[in-house]
């Protein structure tokens, strides 16, 4: 190394330069000092991927956003075109707007627990047992567990007649009615759903505590003699991408990967149970037949979830310090 | 600025039979620089981080000042350190780096302003206060570690290896900007190295470590002129000393037969040490067959074997070499060690000479 | 060293607790009778009705038009998972090498068509894909129930990230050694992204195995029931009057999550690597 500071490398960017590069499929930084240059191997080898992609990701899509604008049939015998109908049926029905309530608050409250506590425990294990594999091993064990199983065993620890936490709380006087009463479903779902994501958060935020170079945490114990001041000044801020990056697992985690663990407690009984707007899509479309309003719903989701993912880099990002 | 002691400083991790430092016994005066040295694994780290506080003291006593420091934490110590990879906080400028370690202990803005401001001269950082360490070079995040540790104004620095991550030629200026700045702000030092031209060039005294123990405590001449066994002998000073089997007779050191220097020691056998500069072409002397010659410009190493062993000799002429040279040297140059324990043998006719302090 | 207060200890342990007990609890009641369970609550201890159980649910036939018994099941979800496991590692791979080590025109493009589908998860086109499936006539088979989820950027992300970490002098010496880019693929890049295939694949099955939603879509015949989905029948036929088959639902369970539990705990090293290096 000599003593001159690193420059990053500056792009040539005029656009004409940048056009002429994107059709012949430069990238402005080439990954590859060398790349073949054959036209028709590398086709060879994106095919497969593309094919899917396109017959099972795109198509699927577009057609999603073809029906929603449709009605169909209740007979199967043809659809109707009527515009923008199921868009503002959906959208001003109660159950619909409930539900995207619950949604969101479902979104906020799973993702800060199990966030929080992942991170507590990793905190904790990192600190107490440095390396030590049985802990990890136990704690990554339960992430291999597959999200109906997860409520599989949560609906049983929540059963009326039997499970263990229907007991505590009678214990507290409070008779808890999983699968009949909203808030007592809504509090199963909430914890199960915790329960299955925090190690998938502990395993991240130990990686990123234990990349945090030793010397740089023994010069903080150096500079600050109290624990929560080195947490909150050094490894929080160092911690910062593994948790805007988890951020966005988690957000779609509730709002997705939840759907087994609703399916698993509320059964198919819309009833009175609290669920989320991915059950509804489902509910609507396979158990309603409203295909219409299912694709409807499922655009709005789709623009949801896009937007999303946008603001969350927009704005969070930038303040998240790399490296 | 303090007075440090060591008093029988061991250390032994649990679960393992052998110690990784032990018996230590080092007094530093205040403002001293000392330098730890050794080779790899020699314990000289280990050592300097239990004055830190980074690693626990399995047995005896570390003072910093007139306290106990045994059970302090590293913040409590006042002590402030370099480390080798600088280990700079990679989220926050320069200036909020140095100024952390302040912070954290309470001293007002203003203060802390005026110790980064005159820190950053010193170091010449000041165009670079506001940057993150990504954007620096090796060489000037050294110098932000450094600026780290000089606004703390601790009672004593402590340096780990900080040289050893930068190329040779930015090592030798750092080198001399270090020596300078603790000179010239007086702060007790303890620096680690296993380069010994470092530790030649920038101690007051050194302690030469070999494995967890103290092999000599002392200025860098000292130990240069005198080493206290063969381990140091050859660990201190380039080329290294040749250590060779050769025994007393009748007054005279014998080297495969032939007579080197006069020594007053007791017949036997001993570890001759043989410093490549302090050897001479000597007609009538030690033969030595060439095996090859390292041409440096302003001199020559000479490498080559007496009977069986490996010699070398530094030679300023420019004169073509025969295949075999003869070597003498100076009797107050020979280096006599114990040929079972390796030892130094003191014997009438070295008088040992150590600058005054 | 930081001071380990006695607090740390505690957390630790009780997060371990808290994620560990539901499962041992499932373990346990499963080898204990229905009525037991029904009676007493969810067991800590073992119970001696065990092997009958497993057996009961491993071998006898159910459902609704009884051809399903729990080895079948538990075969589906391993064709699911290894499938799936292969399925990926092949498609992504491919991909991959294409777009790292070739310039070729739309790159960029086809990068961006890739990447665009982690932003829409399957849960949010299930009514159309399972249309097209059904117009190409893939309901019930293994071919719909994999293929489609294969549809997603994940390991050809990876997978380039990693090609790109790749020194560029291997592949200089490969064309020097007169390799054209199919032999270097097959002769140099695979054997070296071994680990790393390795890595993917456990994952990538447990991604597999683990799957629900989409199972549940594309299989009404029985014989393609995975053990997620048999989960989901276990508990439609409970009645209210009779008393649930507790013991079996649990071993059900036990079977469904045995297998990635196990893939995980044997392969941890390789599987925290491939999960915190793959998701980025």
């Amino acid at each position: 190394m000599t003593d001159t500071p690193l420059s990053l490398a500056e792009a040539d960017s005029t656009l004409f330069t940048r056009l002429r590069r994107w059709w012949s499929g430069e990238t402005a930084n080439p990954v590859k000092r060398v790349q073949f240059d054959r036209p028709l191997t590398p086709w060879m080898f994106l095919l497969p991927q593309l094919a899917v992609v396109v017959i099972f990701f795109y198509w699927p899509s577009v057609q999603a956003v073809t029906s929603s604008f449709y009605l169909e049939d209740p007979f199967g015998f043809g659809a109707t075109f009527v515009g923008l109908d199921n868009y503002t049926d959906a959208l001003t029905s109660r159950g619909y707007m409930s539900t995207a309530a619950f949604t969101a608050f479902f979104c906020v409250v799973v993702t800060a627990l199990s966030l929080g506590l992942g991170l507590l425990l990793a905190v904790k294990a990192d600190k107490v047992i440095r390396g030590a594999e049985t802990y990890k091993t136990l704690l990554i064990s339960v992430y291999a567990i597959a999200p109906p199983v997860a409520g599989l065993i949560g609906m049983m620890f929540f059963d009326m007649h039997m499970g263990p936490f229907t007991q505590i709380a009678a214990w507290f006087g409070h008779d808890l009615r999983v699968g009949i009463d909203y808030w007592d479903t809504a509090s199963a779902l909430i914890v199960i759903s915790v329960w299955k994501q925090i190690p998938y958060n502990f395993i991240f935020f130990l990686s990123g505590l234990q990349s945090v170079p030793v010397s740089v945490r023994e010069a903080a114990l150096i500079d600050a003699k109290s624990g929560w001041r080195r947490f909150c000044d050094i490894t929080l801020p160092l911690l910062a991408p593994t948790a805007f990056f988890l951020l966005v697992i988690n957000i779609t985690y509730t709002m997705f990967d939840t759907f087994p663990i609703i399916d698993v407690i509320v059964k198919d009984k819309p009833a009175n149970n609290p669920m989320t707007l991915v059950y509804k899509v489902y509910l609507d479309g396979f158990k309603g037949n409203d295909i219409g309003g299912s694709s409807a719903q499922s655009v709005i989701l789709m623009v949801v979830v896009a937007l999303l993912t946008v603001l969350q880099f927009r704005f969070l990002e930038r303040r998240v310090h790399y490296g | 600025m303090a007075h440090l002691s060591l008093t029988n400083v061991g250390k032994t991790y649990g679960g393992s039979a052998q110690a990784a430092v032990a018996d230590v016994n080092i007094e530093i005066r205040d403002g001293e620089f000392i330098v730890l040295v050794g080779p790899s694994g020699c314990g000289k780290s280990t050592l300097l981080r239990m004055v830190a506080g980074l690693e626990t003291i399995t047995q005896g006593e570390i003072r910093i000042g007139e306290r106990l420091v045994n059970q302090l934490d590293p913040a409590e110590r006042d002590i402030a350190m370099v480390f080798q990879n600088y280990a700079l906080y990679p989220h926050m400028s320069v200036r909020d780096n140095m100024a952390y370690g302040l912070k954290n202990r309470g001293e007002s803005k203003a203060v802390i302003e005026e110790r980064v401001a005159e820190a950053a001269r010193m170091l010449e950082l000041r165009p670079y206060l506001d940057r993150k360490p990504r954007a620096l070079s090796g060489g000037q995040r050294q110098r932000v570690a450094m600026g780290r540790a000089i606004v703390r104004q601790p009672s004593a620095f402590l340096f780990d290896e900080p040289l050893s991550n930068l190329d040779a030629k930015l090592r030798v200026s750092m080198r001399m900007e270090i020596r300078k700045l603790q000179k010239r702000l007086g702060t007790t030092s303890l620096y680690v190295t296993h380069d010994q031209l470092e530790a030649m060039t920038l101690a007051d005294r050194l302690v030469v470590l070999n494995g967890g123990r103290v092999e000599q405590i002392g200025a860098p001449l000292e130990v240069y002129r005198a080493p206290a066994s063969t381990f140091v002998a050859s660990f201190i000073g380039a080329p290294a000393m040749s250590l060779l089997d050769a025994h007393v007779e009748n007054g005279q050191v014998m080297l495969e037969g032939h007579a080197l220097a006069p020594v007053a020691h007791e017949a036997g056998p001993v570890t001759l040490g043989l410093r490549a500069e302090d050897l001479r072409i000597t007609p009538g002397g030690v033969p030595m067959r060439v095996d090859h010659v390292e041409e440096l410009g302003a001199q020559r190493i000479v490498h080559g074997t007496v009977g069986e062993q490996a010699l070398a000799m530094i030679d300023t002429s420019e004169a073509p070499l025969p295949e075999t040279v003869h070597l003498g040297a100076t009797p107050s140059r020979v280096h006599l060690f114990d040929a079972r324990t390796g030892r130094r043998i003191e014997t009438a006719s070295q008088p040992v000479s150590v600058p005054a302090e | 060293m930081q001071k380990i207060k006695p607090l740390d200890h505690l957390i630790v342990i009780l997060g371990a607790l808290f994620l560990c007990v539901p499962v041992v609890m499932a373990l346990m009641s499963s080898t204990h009778a229905a009525i037991d369970i029904h009676s007493n609550g969810l067991y800590i201890t073992p119970g001696s009705h065990g092997a009958e159980t497993y057996t009961k649910v491993l071998t006898s036939r159910g459902g609704f038009t009884g051809d399903v018994t729990g080895l079948l099941m538990l075969t589906n979800s391993m064709v699911m998972g290894l499938g799936f496991a292969v399925g990926k590692i092949v498609l992504s791979m491919m991909a991959a090498y294409a777009l790292v080590y070739f310039r070729f025109r739309f790159a960029t493009l086809i990068f961006w068509a890739i990447f665009a589908t982690l932003l829409l998860p399957l849960e949010v086109r299930i009514m159309p894909s399972y249309q097209v499936m059904s117009e190409l006539h893939l309901l019930n088979t293994y071919t719909g129930l994999i293929v489609p989820l294969l549809a997603s950027a994940t390991g050809t992300f990876f997978f380039r990230q990693f090609f790109r970490s790749v020194p560029d002098e291997l592949l200089e010496a490969a064309r020097i050694d007169g390799a054209g880019p199919v032999k270097f693929f097959i002769d140099v890049l695979v054997p070296l992204s071994k680990t790393m295939m390795s890595a993917i694949f456990i994952i990538m099955f447990i991604y597999g195995w683990n799957q629900y939603l989409w199972p549940l879509l594309m299989t009404t015949d029985e014989s393609f029931f995975t053990l997620m989905r048999g989960i989901k029948s276990i508990l439609q036929v409970w009645v209210g009057s009779q008393i649930p088959d507790y013991n079996e639902a649990f071993a059900l369970a036990v079977l469904a999550m045995v297998p990635p539990v196990a893939v995980v705990v044997i392969f941890q090293r390789m599987f925290i690597k491939g999960l915190t290096e793959s998701d980025k």
